[in-house]
């Protein structure tokens, strides 16, 4: 069924009315992203430092990736993202199903409580990050303040600067901007679903569990994806929210990869070496995307919705 | 007697989970929407105020520079380039999207996934690491600190999600319509803009709050590529409020209130069609 069976007088030539349409996407894009991103391919191989142009054709070969691969900050940056990424992912996941399974069985409010639960995911990451950094002020917050009202704790508790807990205030706040994505999308997925299978597994003798775990979870799955993918393109906005809330310090406690970048490239002016960071970066999310991508292809063959 | 009991306990213990979870989803934000009314010596007082004594607007009259007090934050110019950088940005995404939306919905071409994972793939730099070159691009092109700037980037980073989004909701819509109208006479062109396009513009219209929200909302790339009053956003002004040692809590918190209005008016408008274009565009390939 292509477009060619409407119009038969077209049947002859290639249709080119596909490549017409797309072309402006494909425009933009080359000029915002792929030319900038070859150039910044080149940087990476010379010594460009934003202070003095003339070093914009200072080629220094892979000095720069050596430089930063027997870095240990940049090491324990690199491990730092990847660890914050799996915990904030699962976490997300897990509490999202969780969350969906809750309002799927709730039947009065349920349009109320599924729009309140968007509200996260339309927040910028700046005022999140800005949001947790004022209740987690070691200070003026209002969670200190409730810990030491009820005397739970007698000093202040510094969230933001000590070494576990910095980490942690920041994937709170990460968890609480997007698990609402999970969310509604898994309650989407629990609304599409058939209840012929669920009525025969309970006939055959199935407990909640089995049925869940067989039937619910499996169809669930695509959906899943979906949500994964929509987050993985874009993941490094934690870095609008680590920026807000501790700038990556102090002392690097809370570094990720990303804050890394700019103070490199912005703070330190060594563009060269920073677009060496930015390209293992950007290798970093294109992996994440492509990985949860070939998964959601994959799911929806199984689903039997491909064409 | 006892299923039901238990039955009953169940629901209870859904409404409580239901309570906890919207406190932890609202809390955060409403405190401080209710800080943005305060004022600072409350806000910073030891003990701490629960209950607000001082409720005004005095936060806002400041930082749009009414009142006896004022402070050297140019909010409302703020105000003005993020309006005019996500409405225009949304306006040609929209235009570049519905294209190319409509032409995965309704061709087949060789590499159609390719294309699409392209785009994909596209949005996936992060806006910190895409920012490093295209400071350099731009300061060639005279670009930086510039309104235009800004929206070419935004244009950009929006047509992904957008045509991901429009595809799904062309596809929703029956084939056979359109080609029921070509076969009484309407040119392809007519047929999209009589039968397709009515169909599908409220999801249209969702993905231009989406669009507005991701241009309104952006950091990472403004942060580096806005300087003064010509450009710079909201979020990036945000952070006029830090300075070294110290930070202006009310202020900034009458601020983010500024900024999460729109957001939460545009949530209410396009949350069905969201979810609808999302899923569909998702799970039918």
């Amino acid at each position: 069924m292509s477009s060619d069976h409407i119009q038969p007088r077209r049947k002859r030539s290639r249709d080119w009315t596909p490549a017409l349409l797309l072309s402006p996407a494909f425009l933009v894009l080359i000029f915002v992203v792929l030319v900038p991103l070859l150039f910044s391919l080149y940087t990476s191989f010379t010594n460009y430092r934003l202070i003095r142009p003339e070093t914009l054709y200072d080629w220094i070969g892979i000095r720069n990736y050596q430089r930063i691969f027997s870095d240990k900050h940049f090491w324990s940056a690199f491990g730092r993202t990847i660890v914050f990424l799996t915990i904030a992912l699962n976490l997300e996941f897990i509490l999202g199903l969780g969350i969906a399974l809750l309002i799927n069985r709730i039947t009065w409010g349920q349009r109320t409580l599924r729009t309140i639960m968007m509200f996260p995911m339309m927040f910028s990451p700046i005022l999140v990050g800005y949001q947790f950094k004022f209740i987690f002020n070691d200070n003026i917050g209002i969670l200190n303040n409730a810990l030491q009202d009820l005397g739970l704790s007698d000093g202040a508790i510094a969230w933001l600067v000590d070494k576990p807990l910095g980490m942690f205030t920041i994937i709170f706040a990460e968890v609480w901007m997007s698990t609402s994505v999970f969310a509604i999308l898994l309650l989407a997925g629990l609304f599409a679903m058939p209840r012929d299978p669920l009525e025969a597994a309970k006939v055959d003798g199935c407990n909640p569990w089995q049925v869940f775990r067989h039937i619910t979870l499996p169809f669930l799955m695509p959906f899943a994806f979906i949500a994964m993918t929509i987050r993985s393109l874009d993941v490094a906005r934690a870095y609008d929210i680590v920026d807000v809330m501790t700038g990556g310090g102090p002392a690097g406690r809370t570094e990720l990869l990303w804050t890394m970048i700019a103070r490199v490239g912005y703070d330190n002016s060594r563009m060269g070496q920073a677009n060496a960071m930015a390209y293992v970066s950007i290798m970093l999310s294109i992996a994440f995307t492509y990985y949860f991508f070939t998964k959601l292809i994959a799911a929806r063959k199984y689903m039997g919705g491909a064409e | 007697m006892a299923m039901i009991t238990k039955k009953k306990i169940g629901t209870v213990a859904t409404w409580i989970m239901t309570f906890l979870l919207m406190i932890v989803i609202c809390l955060p934000g409403l405190w401080v929407v209710l800080t943005g009314f305060r004022p600072n010596r409350e806000i910073l007082a030891k003990p701490a105020i629960w209950i607000p004594e001082n409720l005004s607007l005095d936060n806002f009259a400041k930082i749009f520079g009414f009142g006896a007090e004022q402070i050297a934050i140019p909010v409302p110019a703020y105000f003005t380039n993020s309006l005019v950088i996500a409405l225009t940005s949304t306006f040609i995404a929209l235009l570049i999207g519905m294209s190319g939306g409509y032409a995965f919905a309704r061709y087949r071409f060789k590499h159609k996934n390719g294309y699409f994972l392209g785009l994909m793939l596209s949005r996936t730099v992060p806006g910190i690491a895409l920012s490093l070159p295209i400071f350099m691009v731009w300061s060639k092109l005279g670009l930086i600190d510039t309104k235009l700037g800004m929206i070419i980037i935004y244009v950009a980073l929006n047509i992904p999600f957008t045509i991901w989004l429009i595809d799904g909701f062309f596809r929703q819509i029956p084939k056979e319509m359109s080609e029921a109208a070509q076969v009484d006479g309407c040119t392809r062109w007519q047929a999209f803009w009589q039968i397709e396009f009515p169909l599908a513009k409220s999801g249209v219209a969702s993905a231009g709050i989406f669009a507005f929200l991701t241009s309104w909302n952006e950091y990472a790339l403004a942060s580096q590529l806005t300087r003064s009053t010509d450009s710079k956003t909201l979020p990036v002004g945000l952070m006029d409020f830090t300075a070294q040692f110290t930070i202006d809590w009310a202020g900034m918190s009458a601020m983010a209130v500024i900024i999460i209005v729109p957001a939460l008016i545009l949530t209410f408008l396009v949350q069905k069609h969201l979810i609808a274009g999302l899923t569909f565009g998702g799970v039918k390939g």
